[in-house]
């Protein structure tokens, strides 16, 4: 023990005789390390983000968007349809025999220019049903949500989300009561919802809900659906729910076969699993780039090795001269190569999590750190000084001692 | 009683390419335990190639060379390691000590090699080179040394082992003359306690100090001669010990 303790007290004497240039040497280890550690912490920080977001939505959701619909052998844009209606929301509903489902919501959103007073903001305009906030898990800080009463009376009255409240009033006025107007249409504010911690790409709590007859009727003049989001009993039943709205719709559409269906469905798991799969990727393809930069450094470390062997040949020859094996020699210049990558591993894998941490400040996504990627880390960090320190060790090792001892 | 190193027609050829070179021709002759040798020539006779061939650095091309009992002209790298380590002693004229490593450090080497525990390094160490009278110096690095002092922890390092010669390569080759002749006192005070000692040199001076002297001349000996003990004392009268 004492001895590794004394070999390893020896390498760092040797390593930091020339500061500069082992400095530059485990520089490379740092930046490839550091950038493996921030871009795979970035990847799995937005994964994380987007799966809060969509978990946000509801749970046990399946939404059902028009779309897909062969008219002539033209395919119309996925969601930009018209083949779901308010009816088929209301039958979906009432239908007795589909009793894996819990709550319907029919919705139909656009953006929109939206004004207050000296102050505007374009966002999400969603008529709904009062189900909307049940299956959507929306919770009122103020005042109340569409009721059933404003749906059947075309009521213009509007529930914002804490964003769209900020954009649209000055700080200290209570929004409840005051007007806004989307569309050349005066609305009532009545109620806002409670934040649910919004990100950057898809912020929930930008968004304006109104009657969904009042959108479809008054504000937008569309008879179709946008969305039809569909709450089922509990999560056991998703995919029996979502069987029996798929051939509840068909029948509906008069479709026989379901490969030319006017609609899709997709399971919040659907939804889900295609976001955590893409992002796995880009977070894959982003660790792979910085992992290159790692490679660069590897043979930035073997390449000062090979420098200092040639530069310490005198030193090899006498250790050999006074009865040092080939392995003793393998050794001192291995631990050498590991204690630069080491280092260079630690304090890259310190800057990548302050990297990671300060972006996530920046671009408002949860920060998070993997322990895993902290110890590959430094094990990879190891496994690059013994890959790339070998052959310059073994070259140690093999001199002759009369050769050496003779260099000058 | 056999000898401590036995040598019989060794013969080493150098080639480059087309080209052989032979650097020692046909080298036989024994050493007793006890003798103070001094091996001389003019550069190119071959006496380093010899001094090569005895610190098992290097292996002969035909003929066998036995050190201590121990045929050592047909063994693999990591055993002549261990010969090196166990039975001989170098001195070389360069010093040859690692560069900012303290004198104990540096002395500790060769036991470390041989696996031997710290403590009992560092005591041995000690004892060493208070011998060769550096108990002041333990601690200090081989640049804060002047050069005959150098050389003494080289000597120190080169006793640890307790190794069957001692083999100086141009030993005072690099130092200053008053401080030749200590260092030359200190191999005197060691053959006189029994250590073998070879020593190469090209100054005839120097070797007087030795009890007997090889000359080599184009790789042969070409003279094996006794110092007398008048010789040895007026060289040693000379440089005032």
């Amino acid at each position: 023990m004492k001895d590794v303790l004394e070999l390893i007290r020896e390498c760092f004497g040797s390593l930091t005789l020339n500061k500069l240039r082992t400095g530059l040497a485990v520089l490379g280890i740092v930046i490839g390390i550091g950038s493996v550690i921030a871009l795979i912490s970035l990847g799995q920080s937005s994964q994380k983000s987007i799966e809060n977001s969509i978990q946000s939505l509801g749970s046990n959701l399946l939404t059902v968007i028009p779309g897909s619909a062969n008219t002539g052998g033209v395919r119309g844009a996925l969601g930009a349809g018209t083949t779901l209606t308010l009816d088929d929301a209301l039958a979906l509903q009432k239908d007795a025999s589909i009793t894996t489902i819990a709550n319907v919501s029919p919705e139909f959103s656009r953006r929109s220019q939206v004004t207050a007073g000296a102050n505007n903001t374009n966002t999400q305009i969603t008529g709904v049903y009062p189900q909307y906030a049940d299956v959507h898990k929306v919770v009122l800080e103020t005042g109340s949500f569409v009721s059933e009463s404003d749906v059947n009376a075309l009521a213009k009255v509007a529930v914002l989300g804490p964003t769209a409240v900020t954009n649209l009033f000055d700080e200290g006025v209570d929004p409840l009561g005051q007007k806004i107007r989307i569309s050349g249409q005066l609305l009532t504010v009545i109620g806002v919802t409670e934040a649910k911690g919004g990100n950057g790409f898809n912020n929930p709590d930008d968004a304006i809900y109104i009657p969904l007859s009042t959108a479809q009727k008054i504000i937008f003049g569309s008879t179709s659906l946008s969305t039809l989001s569909v709450e089922a009993k509990n999560a056991d039943v998703m995919t029996t729910a979502q069987d029996d709205i798929g051939y509840f719709l068909l029948a509906r559409h008069k479709i026989d076969d379901p490969a030319s269906a006017d609609f899709s469905i997709f399971s919040q798991n659907d939804i889900l699993n295609t976001a955590s799969s893409v992002t796995g990727i880009f977070t894959t393809l982003l660790g792979g780039i910085a992992a290159i930069s790692l490679l660069v450094g590897g043979i930035g470390i073997m390449n000062i090795m090979l420098v200092t062997v040639t530069e310490r040949t005198r030193e090899i020859g006498l250790r050999k001269a006074l009865g040092a094996k080939k392995n003793i020699i393998v050794t001192q210049f291995l631990t050498e190569a590991v204690i630069l990558t080491v280092v260079g591993g630690v304090i890259g894998m310190m800057l990548g999590i302050a990297i990671s941490f300060a972006l996530a400040k920046i671009i408002n996504i949860p920060f998070t750190v993997s322990p895993t990627s902290v110890l590959l880390s430094i094990g990879v960090s190891g496994g690059i000084g013994i890959l790339f320190g070998w052959y310059p060790a073994r070259t140690a090792a093999g001199l002759q001692p009369i050769e050496a001892l003779r260099y000058e | 009683m056999k000898p401590i190193i036995s040598v019989s027609h060794i013969r080493k050829v150098y080639k480059m390419g087309e080209l052989e070179t032979v650097a020692l021709d046909d080298i036989s002759f024994e050493v007793q335990k006890g003798e103070f040798v001094a091996i001389m020539g003019p550069s190119g006779s071959g006496k380093s190639t010899l001094m090569h061939i005895l610190g098992a650095l290097d292996l002969p091309t035909s003929g066998d060379y036995v050190l201590d009992g121990q045929n050592v002209s047909k063994l693999s790298d990591d055993d002549l390691a261990t010969v090196r380590n166990q039975k001989i002693g170098f001195i070389f004229q360069a010093f040859n000590l690692l560069p900012r490593t303290s004198s104990i450090k540096n002395v500790s080497l060769p036991m470390r090699y041989a696996g031997i525990p710290q403590e009992k390094r560092e005591a041995t160490a000690k004892k060493y080179l208070e011998m060769v009278g550096l108990g002041h110096r333990l601690y200090h690095t081989s640049n804060q040394l002047s050069g005959g002092q150098q050389q003494r922890v080289a000597i120190a390092r080169g006793l640890v082992m307790n190794p069957a010669i001692l083999l100086a390569d141009e030993p005072t080759g690099n130092i200053a003359s008053n401080q030749a002749s200590e260092i030359m006192g200190i191999f005197q005070k060691l053959n006189d306690d029994g250590h073998t000692v070879v020593m190469i040199t090209h100054e005839p001076d120097i070797a007087a100090h030795a009890k007997r002297v090889l000359v080599i001349k184009d790789g042969n000996i070409v003279e094996d001669k006794k110092n007398t003990k008048q010789t040895r004392a007026k060289y040693i009268a000379n440089q005032d010990i």
